[in-house]
């Protein structure tokens, strides 16, 4: 513990936002417990599920290995910034409707990195779609309904 | 995909059904337990042991309770009460009390203002103990041996649970047989892996009454355990379940550390919030039991199965846990799904230093079926015909009793062999396909709940199920059952709306909490579509009724008359005679208010009266037979998985959407196992207690798989169902394994069945002059 503190000014979500917070806080913690925004999920601490995918200037970043600090002065996008007012993206209504999430506690950080892939390829093959979501584990579906619903989101199905 | 008009009528079930909870999900929304706050909230951590076998001489926490803003530090003797998940092998205690039994038992708990200071108070507590012999092989474990880890253990060894059962004539079945095989199956321990630790919030409060939210598959037994260790009657204690983050079995026990964070909220008068970190996942593990396996194999000429001499030694590591269900269950579902006239099982699960093994997914069938399944690839082999048809010639037929006594009602096996042969074309690859490239074969066979409730006598219901309607239409669900992903909630929801026949959105699933959720015993042997749905039809069919009366009343004609349809009740003869829903239910509201109704389900008395009769006993069982095509780089012992065909026998299935989900991703957890998952230990250490260096498959690593779901009706299942969540699992190692065989002419029988393993077996059938398909 440094005993430092950060001040760090982002726009979290489309909204300005300045909060301080310990030097050394990883960016989860900053958002789950200074932010209060629980959709990011904790998985394992060491950027091996993808649990904790934020989008940090657009790009997806595992917010348990970034240091909050980090995000001053950049644009923060966490899964409660995705959805459109009160509705769903095409991505969540896609794995809503093709049954893409059981549990549901790796559902936001594959929403995330669903989201980042298809803004750069908004019409992915198969096989791109399963390298853009290398980063992410799930244990409950096999993928397979995961790979479905960001094909059909793709295809506007 | 949209949801295709379902068959028979109906407009939910059958259908694809999107999970109801989905859009909170997919928006962050829904709550897990480490999202939940409380006002003035505690931090708990637990000091864990780092040795794997020692008797505890003192533990000195007076520097850890004055450190400023330390509230409680607690040591095993505050509540020292046994506990365990079954009744008859209570030799859990919440904090270690006289001995520490594996690296990770909880020695001590604290609870502080925030986690660093929760973490300066762990650092000093000072813990002196005197060093036990370790215990890490079980095969030594089985004699007696100096400090046995319990005393319970057999004559002084570290036998927790011994079963031996014999039906038939083993031996006179041996001494007649025309073939025999042997295979001895090994096979590593492995873990659940769900993505959410564990987590827990306990709050005492001033009026006598203790709430408990945690990350639990068996709310129920949570709250039995709470209760018996805590002291507490279960009336003053409130358990609930917020959304779980998977489970597979390692969330079904009661565990330490929730009983542990209960005992501080009790002692500081504050909410107190234990979360897991990775490792103390890990450490916490209950996974799949490391297990060998020795099955002989007896049959005909013409293959037709004659016995089976079957053994199993069991790596339980530091307690019982559900280890007397799994002893009896390495042995008995070796049963199914074929008619094995003579059968002998011995059994032994032994404690040793490590952390304790448990129910994961397809508990106690998975690495039996293995052996099972590629014992069977290697007779049809030696008796020169083909897998289908060996298995074909041993098929139980329905409603047939096997020879331990289980109850066979609905297989679809037969159908299952037919659809999976077509679908894989099989019959033009199988051992026609090149050197490094093979198809296999595999089937399961798994129960669809247990018959033989934990803690209940029979006179219990297994589930139970209420309803409440108020005069807005809304139907409220209570019931115990707990939803973990698998679509449970949503299976719920579509049952009543279908029964009522209301719209989806109308029934509402609240929440699991032991004050208003009439019990159901949990996520665990795959009960809850048979169980929970039989009870869910019942309290809807009790709800109809008194609907059905109100708008009897409403429009002259007897309620015998009465015909439900799409949110409107009309005469039989004459639809355009009609009522609505709101209105039949607002003249059946007039005397009592609010509807209530309510259902319930028991299985009926089945099984043997010897020892151990009820061990596999269930109301139903799932049929399963896989095709797994395979190609191996024979140079590197790397191989891929590029298809799986999955027929499978959940009766009918009630959401095509959910059983799909749940044969995918058995099939991810299956070959993990198969491929590469490995707890692995050094001593009684374990070595890669991270998702990092504990791996389970990415998308890349997953096959194509083609579900193919034949099931017929089942009698008894509710609308015809049967189990989906954990048979699926079974089939797909050996299916995977006897594929390897027709790519390499290598039998693996060590699991996981790594790139090294192929290799070398490759290169020992070259030594030993065995080409393999023209190589």
């Amino acid at each position: 513990m440094s005993g430092l503190r950060a001040l760090v000014r982002l726009t979290l979500n489309g909204h300005p936002v300045e909060v301080s917070c310990p030097d050394e806080r990883v960016l989860l913690d900053l958002v789950r417990e200074e932010l209060h925004l629980t959709g990011t999920k904790r998985g394992c601490d060491l950027g091996t599920c993808g649990c904790c995918t934020v989008l940090l200037d657009g790009r997806p970043t595992l917010s348990c290995l970034t240091l909050a600090r980090l995000a001053d002065g950049r644009s923060l996008t966490t899964i409660e910034g995705l959805s459109p007012g009160t509705g769903l993206s095409p991505v969540q209504r896609a794995f809503v409707e093709h049954g893409a999430t059981q549990c549901g506690f790796c559902t936001p950080g594959f929403i995330v990195a669903a989201t980042a892939l298809l803004g750069e390829h908004p019409h992915p093959t198969r096989e791109e779609v399963v390298r853009g979501l290398s980063g992410n584990l799930c244990r409950c579906t096999g993928y397979a309904k995961i790979i479905e619903a960001v094909l059909a989101a793709a295809e506007g199905r | 995909m949209g949801s295709a008009l379902p068959p028979d009528g109906f407009t939910l079930l059958g259908g694809r059904i999107p999970y109801i909870e989905g859009p909170l999900k997919v928006t962050g929304r829904a709550e897990y337990t480490d999202d939940l706050q409380r006002p003035g909230m505690l931090v708990g951590r637990l000091l864990r042991s780092p040795w794997a076998h020692a008797r505890i001489r003192s533990i000195d926490v007076s520097a850890a309770r004055s450190l400023p803003g330390v509230y409680a530090v607690l040591t095993g003797e505050r509540y020292p009460t046994p506990f365990g998940v079954l009744p008859i092998t209570h030799d859990e205690t919440a904090i270690a009390v006289g001995k520490v039994r594996y690296i990770g038992d909880i020695l001590a708990a604290v609870a502080a203002q925030d986690e660093p200071t929760a973490e300066r108070a762990i650092a000093l507590i000072r813990v002196e103990v005197e060093p036990l012999a370790e215990h890490t092989d079980p095969k030594v474990g089985v004699t007696p041996v100096t400090d046995p880890i319990h005393d319970r253990g057999l004559n002084g060894s570290n036998v927790q649970k011994e079963v031996a059962q014999h039906f038939g004539d083993v031996d006179a079945a041996f001494a007649r047989a025309a073939q025999t095989v042997r295979v001895r199956g090994s096979f590593a321990g492995v873990t659940h892996a769900f993505t959410e630790p564990m987590a827990t919030i306990a709050e005492a409060t001033p009026d006598g009454r203790l709430t408990v939210w945690s990350a639990t598959q068996v709310p129920h037994y949570l709250h039995r355990a709470l209760s018996e260790v805590l002291g507490l009657p279960m009336h003053r204690i409130r358990v609930i379940k917020p959304e779980v983050g998977g489970g597979f079995g390692g969330k079904s026990d009661p565990l330490p550390h929730e009983i542990a964070c209960a005992a501080l909220a009790l002692e500081t008068g504050r909410p107190v919030k234990v979360l897991f970190d990775r490792e103390d996942v890990f450490l916490t593990n209950h996974g799949r039991h490391p297990t060998q396996n020795d099955l002989r194999v007896a049959a005909d000429a013409d293959g037709r199965l004659l016995a089976y001499d079957l053994s199993a030694v069991i790596d339980g590591g530091a307690w019982s846990s559900f280890g007397t269900v799994t002893t009896y269950y390495n042995g008995v579902l070796a049963m199914g799904p074929y008619r094995v006239p003579n059968f002998r099982y011995h059994g032994r699960r032994v404690y040793t230093n490590r952390p304790p093994s448990g129910a994961m997914r397809a508990h106690g069938g998975t690495n039996v079926r293995y052996t099972v399944e590629v014992a069977l690839d290697e007779l049809a082999e030696k008796v020169g015909i083909d897998p289908f048809e060996l298995r074909r010639r041993n098929a139980l037929p329905p409603h047939s009793t096997t020879v331990n006594q289980f109850r066979i009602t609905s297989t679809s096996f037969l159908a299952c062999l037919d659809a999976v042969r077509a679908a894989s074309g099989w019959d033009a690859a199988f051992r026609q396909l090149p050197y490094g490239e093979g198809i296999g074969l595999g089937c399961g066979f798994y129960i669809s709940g247990s018959n033989s409730p934990i803690h209940f006598t029979p006179k219990m219901p297994q589930s139970t199920v209420h309803l409440k309607v108020d005069m807005d239409g809304g139907i409220a669900v209570h019931s115990m059952q707990a939803d973990i992903g698998q679509g449970s909630n949503t299976l719920l929801a579509a049952i009543v709306a279908e029964v009522v026949g209301v719209a989806l959105e109308r029934v509402h699933v609240i929440r699991v909490d032991s004050d208003v959720s009439p019990i159901d015993l949990g996520s665990y042997s795959s009960r809850v579509t048979f169980m929970m749905g039989n009870a869910a039809r019942r309290a809807a069919e009790d709800l109809r009724t008194r609907l059905v009366r109100g708008a009897s009343e409403l429009l002259g004609y007897p309620p015998e008359q009465i015909r439900v349809g799409r949110e409107r009740f009309e005469v039989a003869h004459r639809p355009d005679v009609s009522v609505t829903y709101l209105e039949a239910l607002h003249r059946a509201m007039e005397r009592t208010g609010a509807l209530t109704a309510a259902g319930a389900y028991s299985s009926p008395p089945m099984g043997g009266s010897f020892k151990g009769a009820r061990a596999g006993t269930a109301p139903a069982y799932s049929f399963a037979a896989y095709v797994a095509r395979v190609r191996v780089d024979a140079e590197t012992g790397e191989y891929r998985v590029g298809k799986m065909w999955a027929a499978f026998d959940c009766g009918r299935p009630l959401n095509r959407l959910a059983v799909e989900g749940q044969i995918e991703g058995s099939i991810h957890m299956g070959l993990g196992q198969l491929m590469g998952e490995t707890l692995n230990y050094r001593g009684a250490r374990l070595m890669n207690p991270s998702l990092l260096d504990y791996k389970i498959p990415m998308p890349a690593q997953m096959p194509e798989v083609e579900c193919l779901l034949v099931g017929e009706d089942d009698p008894e299942g509710p609308f015809g169902a049967k189990e989906a969540g954990e048979g699926p699992l079974v089939a797909t190692l050996p299916a995977v394994a006897n594929a390897l065989y027709d790519a390499v002419g290598v039998r693996f029988t060590d699991l996981p069945i790594t790139p090294e393993k192929v290799v070398k077996g490759i290169e020992l059938r070259q030594r030993e002059g065995r080409p393999w398909k023209g190589e």
